[in-house]
């Protein structure tokens, strides 16, 4: 690229699997912007998909994208905005293969480009990785993945936004990548528009800050913001975050013109606390931003300047997220009414325990909470009820067992409805029926020496 | 009984009344939390950065891991981040396991920020 731009817009566009459908539509018409960044893959999305590419091999990423491509797709070939999106799952390539057929359906054969990053799945390579020294041991337990090896479902390391990078370099307008951070698809289009060198470890720390404050869509701008929450304006046309970035480094936080919502330094603050560890390194594998060098400050309405951010170079260890078969849990919810519905709940829940116990079932954990008393906040909440809850309208018994086998928990969840006729009284709320089983996958996050796990990028073209 | 707001029962003498109040902590500070596998974050917030000191000296980690009793397992962990008026807590142990395991209503965390809110701070009057 031989001009850099003074400015370069990221618009975010999704921040989990299950967003707003709208919001990738509003991104690319609201106002100009250069990039659009979808964020589709939580903790244990990777397991689902991968369940579901076990059962026919043209799935396993995140459908909707594809759903959502379609309605923008044009609009963004014809104003040369490029996407980026981690919506590959565990099958980038079966994701880039439909967003090319939806590319041809719309009449854009040979009009568009796109980059697919792979390699961070590391599920084949497990035993060989493990044969090698690689003990990829539990990061919150300690313990080696032997342990659960039998019952692993998936394995991916976090890549960040170097192959992004290399896709965009490569003319990809829309980039698909597997376990790629939420924060390199924001970092890496900077990366990219402003030649930031792999190194230059403050502006990557920039990047990464920019990319965690979109990463979860409109939980900058106003969504779930406590800070004076009535006062948020339309949330109903809610505006979603968009960073303006400059090549030094410093970006400002924006939306569209005519979006409801807010961008302030709290609506912001709490975006930035959002999910934290240390804050002093918040680590990537790109660099380690440090937050608490982040200064932020009201420029204008709706915009907030970001600057000052320092980092340190990038570990030599990429995160594993390894997910496996743990078994199963079930959860069974009854209503009670007024008078006394919190003390009828509790009866009902004693009545229940007894009966598991007197089948002889044996469950690893059993938890009940009382929704509309204490389910949220605890005996915190209690301490506040006033006469010890008599007065509470409803209450809403909310009963959980999980346990290895199956058995036991499927006996569990036939013995919900009949405390309908034969516990406790005032009791409602059962149409949901009896409730199922479900299986338990379980999140093994691991490290991995940087040096095993290789990126790969393909060009795809519609 | 209602609980009598804006007043410690601690407070026994006349002129420690005199000189301070207890608020509880939504009064001023705002929060917002998420969880990392089977540890909750909750990040508290100054809502006017005057108000930043009185959080670092007495939302310790010892005083949250006593307000938390009974619904976390594990240590409390604090960190300062005093460029944005914000102080950030780890709650290990708090989520039954966490993700897909937990059984709890709130699996992710989502709402230790306002359970935190609920805590009682001595104020200048």
């Amino acid at each position: 690229m031989s001009s850099r731009p003074a400015t370069v817009r990221v618009a975010a566009g999704q921040g989990f699997w299950g967003d707003w459908m709208e919001a990738p539509y509003r991104q690319v018409t609201g106002g100009p912007v250069d990039y659009l960044m979808l964020d589709y893959l939580a903790e244990v999305t990777m397991s689902i998909l991968q369940k579901q590419k076990s059962r026919d091999p043209s799935l396993g990423y995140a459908t909707d994208f594809v759903t959502q491509v379609e309605r923008i797709l044009p609009i963004v070939v014809e104003r040369g905005i490029r996407v980026t999106a981690n919506a590959g799952g565990v099958n980038p390539r079966a994701c880039a293969a439909a967003v090319a057929d939806v590319a041809r359906k719309l009449g854009l054969r040979g009009k568009l480009k796109i980059g697919v990053v792979t390699g961070d799945d590391l599920l084949d390579r497990l035993d060989g990785l493990v044969a090698r020294g690689h003990q990829l041991a539990n990061m919150d337990t300690g313990r080696p993945l032997r342990d659960v090896r039998d019952r692993v479902l998936s394995a991916n390391a976090y890549l960040g936004a170097a192959p992004v990078v290399d896709a965009l370099e490569r003319g990809a307008q829309v980039v698909i990548t597997g376990r790629v951070t939420d924060t390199g698809l924001t970092l890496g289009p900077l990366m990219h528009a402003f030649g930031w060198a792999r190194d230059a470890w403050d502006l990557i720390a920039a990047g990464t800050v920019a990319g965690h404050i979109i990463e979860c869509g409109a939980q900058a701008s106003g969504g779930n913001c406590l800070r004076d929450w009535e006062s948020v304006p339309d949330l109903a046309n809610v505006g979603y975050p968009i960073v303006e970035a400059q090549a030094d480094g410093t970006f400002e936080l924006i939306k569209h013109p005519r979006t409801g919502g807010r961008i302030d330094v709290p609506a912001v603050t709490e975006q930035l606390v959002y999910e934290m560890g240390d804050p002093r390194e918040y680590i990537t594998p790109d660099g380690i931003a440090d937050f608490t060098t982040i200064q932020l400050a009201h420029v204008a309405k709706d915009r907030v300047r970001v600057s000052g951010v320092r980092g340190k170079p990038a570990t030599d260890k990429l995160k594993v997220s390894i997910a496996y078969f743990y078994g199963y849990k079930a959860v069974g919810t009854l209503v009670y009414a007024w008078p006394d519905a919190l003390k009828k709940a509790q009866a009902a829940d004693r009545v229940l325990r007894q009966r598991l116990d007197d089948l002889g079932l044996k469950f690893e954990a059993i938890l009940t909470e009382f929704v509309g008393a204490s389910a949220t906040h605890g005996a915190l909440a209690l301490a506040d009820v006033d006469g010890g809850g008599s007065e509470i309208p409803e209450v809403q018994l909310r009963i959980g067992v999980r346990a290895a086998d199956k058995k036991p928990v499927d006996r569990f969840t036939r013995e919900i409805a009949p405390l309908i006729l034969n516990g406790p009284p005032s009791v409602t709320g059962f149409a949901g029926g009896r409730p199922k089983p479900e299986e338990i996958v379980a999140y093994w996050p691991a490290l991995i020496d940087r040096t095993v796990v290789q990126p790969t990028i393909e060009i795809v073209e519609a | 009984m209602k609980r009598q707001r804006g007043r410690s029962r601690r407070q026994t003498t006349k002129a420690a009344v005199a000189r301070s109040r207890t608020v509880r902590l939504v009064h001023i500070a705002h929060a917002r939390s998420g969880d990392k596998g089977d540890t909750a974050n909750i990040g508290l917030i100054a809502l006017r950065p005057e108000d930043y000191p009185l959080l670092v000296k007495q939302v310790t980690a010892a005083r949250v891991a006593k307000h938390f009793k009974g619904i976390i397992k594990g240590p409390v962990e604090r960190f300062e981040l005093p460029n944005l008026n914000a102080l950030n807590f780890l709650l290990h142990g708090a989520l039954d396991g966490g993700g897909t395991m937990s059984l709890k209503t709130d699996a992710q965390g989502k709402v230790f920020s306002t359970a935190l809110l609920r805590m009682e701070i001595e104020v200048g009057r």
